[in-house]
């Protein structure tokens, strides 16, 4: 419509932008009115990612865990803040035969979220679904289950050889008993692990949990793992919205332990990371893991409050023998350690709270001791090593990860040249090699090998040194390329032991063992952190990463 | 003319199977692959192998295409790596997202660029000419990405007027019906969420609009500027018409012409400027699913959208073709 006016036209103008003022005005009043996003009985976090889907057993990463934690109990958890166990859908846990008998002791009155009794019963129905789980398909999904437990009743995927499970037996309705075919120095810890969380066998099978299909190069899941995922946990699953990207949780009036304090959980999918930081300061959302530690001083300026987790990872120089024969002589690899000031690399380009490292433990898991070598910065003890191993002129390929922050490395480019400057400093000459983290740099380093120098790390699933050392060093790689049977057997014999303090001596002597041999050096541990609006109260930051929010109120 | 439309029909055919095959290759060229980012961090080498053995991406890459093209013959695009559902019912959740946001983003370009375009070239030379300009010099000039950050941060974390990300707040129990939020709201009664989903869209709407509405406020003043040097302009004024009959009826009319041309040419441009301004804003549409099928490798997923974006540009082209025909009747014979 055109105005039959001079005016018109200028008279249409203002009153266009008359309407969006009073759009905007009545925005802010709407928004001021109702203050920050959602009551006081909602708790809103931001996730980075949607998780797979919310049947624990076929998940192994964060964002997936995350809600399935809140659902879902495990036999044994870890105590908030720490890497120690403590009882949950157990009370007692005692180990027999060589640690080849374990028998639960159970908590009595607990419902899963359908009504129906947590039991023997129901603990053992648990373990024989995952050791029969049919079809490739469905056995692939289950990485930490087939790492734990080394394989199937009937493997279809990748694990082979003697699966460690043998039977399950409910002896009376509060006592199952777990038969393995041999020891295993994961357990106890591992009967923590997020994976190994108690499902419902009524809604298991009413909902057809097992019915992982193939279609095309994708899985698709079960209604159990999409929409009825029914645990013991103090929330119960409400609904995932996936046009708004959003998950409801809702409290578990029924939950045996302490009530969750908030009646509302809620996720908000959000995988930009500035944006979680504008929706944290528009107070969208209450929360956001791993922000970044640029932002750790502008967050708190803001009233928000950053609260640093006690580090439970280990960031690693790795070392390739295979391409250049000089760095098979120790004094080689152990010129490398003495080249690098950890000191200043943890100073300047790792988050606050990170330290740096000896050995290839942290330090609050067993195994971690002082009786190894600390080859700290010395360059002129690294071009006398190398002088007498005849590689003065020795030149190696760096290999570096681009596009990936991890909790280790928040920014692998700036740690890689700290380091490459270090190492031209005592005369070694450094080729960087820069490749995107899932875009070849994995598939470069862990699988063909050609770098002589590398950067990765890790972040622990349980307090248990086989998870670190044993999953470095146990056998040969590429990613290192050498063999060393002495150090492969020290790690499968301490694997083995079956009380705790064999097991610490001699994941001590392995310590010692691989800080003698220098197959990698190690950088740093550092500290993730988790932030939360300033209105948070009760949240535990812990080393493992799982916090569980039933314990957060909102102020 | 049924003849040339069904030539033509035939044609697109190995247009689309030679797109298909490039869609395909260039997914399995790029290094990395699915099983890396399904396993996450902790992969060894062999499960990343068994991985692959199991999604069949081992075999040669002409058998996996005869396999995926088997498939897509029966409706059968697969399901997402990530999400697990079939990647149809993704894009059939994320499609009305991205036409709320571009619709929203058109009227406010359209809405406000032909005013300001006209007004500028009326005043020219003055100083609301030269502030039109200077807007539109900026609106052009500025990245979308950086716009929309600086939105945000004054509208939602400075001022706390508009909500910074999202389509709608996340406790608003809505229900949807067609997906696009502001029209489900009126639909099912629930007019609080429509009026929450609004202000949500302000803010993206503004940032994607940005570009088009300049481009349209320079095209229309440039329009005017020529409408009004022409003779009719002339001959009309010698008649003694009044000068508001004028503008309205012969300079503004047909210099609106080039401007929907404009238009329709932007538009296009918003589908696909909406990717940048979907991952500012967490706008849950076809950019944000493109966006994390890339970085997750998700095959099933970017082989559809690519496809889908290949298939609406053959019969845009296709339709193009058939309007010319009918028009020219010489085009069918060719």
């Amino acid at each position: 419509m055109l105005p039959t006016r001079a005016g018109g036209l200028r008279r249409i103008a203002l009153i266009g932008l008359a309407g969006a003022l009073a759009v905007t005005t009545a925005a802010c009043a709407s928004e001021r009115g109702s203050g920050n996003n959602g009551a006081s009985d909602t708790f809103i976090f931001g996730a980075a990612g949607a998780p797979k889907n919310f049947d624990p057993i076929f998940n192994d990463d964060g964002e997936s865990f995350r809600p399935t934690r809140q659902m879902y109990d495990t036999l044994v958890t870890y105590k908030p803040g720490t890497t120690e166990l403590q009882g949950a859908l157990a009370t007692a846990w005692t180990p027999s035969d060589g640690n080849k008998t374990w028998t639960f002791t159970l908590r009595q009155g607990v419902k899963f979220h359908d009504g129906t009794p947590f039991n023997a019963a129901a603990v053992c129905f648990n373990f024989d679904r995952w050791y029969n789980m049919k079809g490739a398909a469905a056995q692939s999904q289950m990485i930490y289950y087939g790492d734990v437990f080394e394989g199937f009743a009937k493997n279809e995927a990748d694990t082979s050889g003697q699966p460690v499970y043998k039977s399950c037996e409910a002896k009376d309705d509060h006592t199952a008993v777990l038969n393995l075919n041999k020891p295993k120095g994961a357990f106890p810890d591992a009967f923590g692990l997020t994976s190994l969380s108690m499902s419902s066998p009524d809604a298991l099978k009413k909902y057809n949990a097992d019915n992982v299909t193939q279609s095309g190069e994708a899985f698709t899941y079960s209604p159990y793992a999409t929409d009825h995922p029914t645990g013991t946990g103090p929330y119960k699953f409400d609904s995932f919205d996936k046009a708004n990207n959003t998950i409801t949780l809702v409290r578990n009036e029924d939950y045996w332990g302490e009530k969750a304090k908030t009646a509302k959980l809620i996720f908000k999918i959000i995988p930009d990371e500035n944006a979680r930081k504008q929706e944290l300061a528009a107070g969208t959302i209450d929360g956001y893991d791993y922000p970044s530690p640029a932002d750790y001083n502008s967050l708190k300026q803001a009233g928000d409050q950053v609260l640093i987790r006690p580090a439970f990872n280990i960031l690693y120089l790795g070392i390739n023998q295979k391409n250049n024969p000089k760095l098979k002589d120790v004094r080689v690899r152990k010129a490398i350690e003495f080249a690098i000031n950890k000191d200043q690399l943890v100073k300047n380009r790792l988050p606050q709270g990170a330290y740096p490292q000896d050995q290839f433990l942290p330090d609050n898991v067993p195994g971690h001791t002082d009786a190894v070598e600390k080859d700290s910065y010395n360059p002129d003890a690294a071009r006398q090593l190398l002088a007498q191993a005849g590689a003065s002129d020795l030149a190696l390929n760096f290999y570096v990860p681009t596009e990936v922050t991890r909790p280790y490395m928040p920014n692998p480019v700036d740690i890689a040249a700290a380091i490459t400057d270090d190492l031209k400093a005592v005369g070694i000459k450094v080729n960087v090699v820069q490749e995107p983290w899932n875009g070849g740099y994995k598939d470069s380093v862990q699988k063909a090998g050609k770098q002589d120098l590398h950067l990765l790390g890790w972040t622990g699933d349980y307090a248990d040194a086989g998870n670190f050392i044993g999953t470095f060093f146990g056998r040969p790689k590429p990613e290192f390329g050498f063999d060393n049977p002495q150090i492969f057997s020290a790690l499968s014999t301490a694997d083995a032991q079956t009380t705790p303090d064999a097991k610490k001596a001699a994941y001590e002597n392995a310590s010692v063992l691989i800080s003698q041999y220098v197959p990698a050096v190690p950088l740093s541990s550092s500290p993730p952190a988790i932030v939360v609006r300033g209105n948070i109260k009760g949240l535990v930051p812990t080393p493992l990463t799982d916090e569980r929010f039933y314990t957060v109120t909102k102020g | 003319m049924l003849r040339f439309v069904i030539r033509r029909l035939l044609q697109a055919i190995p247009t689309l199977l030679v797109l298909s095959v490039l869609v395909f290759a260039w997914l399995r060229l790029l290094p990395g692959g699915p099983a890396t980012a399904l396993l996450g961090d902790k992969a060894t080498p062999e499960k990343v192998a068994a991985m692959n053995n199991v999604l069949g991406l081992d075999q040669p890459i002409p058998v996996q295409y005869v396999k995926f093209l088997g498939r897509i013959l029966t409706g059968d695009f697969g399901a997402s790596l990530v999400s697990g559902d079939s990647v149809l019912a993704e894009i059939g959740r994320a499609f009305p997202a991205t036409v709320e946001l571009a619709l929203a983003a058109l009227v406010l370009a359209v809405g406000f660029g032909i005013p300001m375009g006209y007004l500028a070239a009326r005043y020219r030379g003055r100083f609301l000419d030269h502030a039109t300009v200077l807007t539109t010099l900026v609106g052009v000039a500025v990245p979308v990405f950086f716009f929309g950050v600086l939105l945000k941060y004054v509208f939602a974390q400075k001022l706390g007027v508009l909500p910074p990300s999202g389509r709608q707040d996340v406790t608003i129990d809505a229900t949807h019906v067609t997906g696009l939020f502001t029209l489900d709201g009126l639909l099912t009664g629930e007019l609080d969420a429509t009026w929450d989903a609004i202000k949500h869209l302000i803010l993206p709407a503004v940032a994607l609009a940005s570009i088009p509405f300049a481009v349209i406020v320079r095209i229309t003043r440039a329009s005017v500027l020529d409408v009004q040097q022409e003779d009719f302009v002339r001959t009309a004024e010698s008649k003694g018409l009044t000068t508001a009959t004028i503008r309205q009826r012969h300079v503004l009319r047909n210099a609106l012409l080039p401007v929907s041309t404009t238009i329709g040419l932007q538009t296009g441009l918003l589908l696909a400027g909406a990717v940048l301004t979907e991952k500012v804003f967490n706008w849950n549409g076809l950019g944000a699913l493109l966006a994390e099928g890339i970085e997750r490798r998700d095959y099933p997923r970017l082989q559809a959208l690519l496809l889908l974006a290949a298939t609406v540009y053959v019969l845009v082209n296709l339709l193009v073709d058939i309007s010319y025909a009918i028009i020219d009747p010489r085009v069918r014979v060719r």
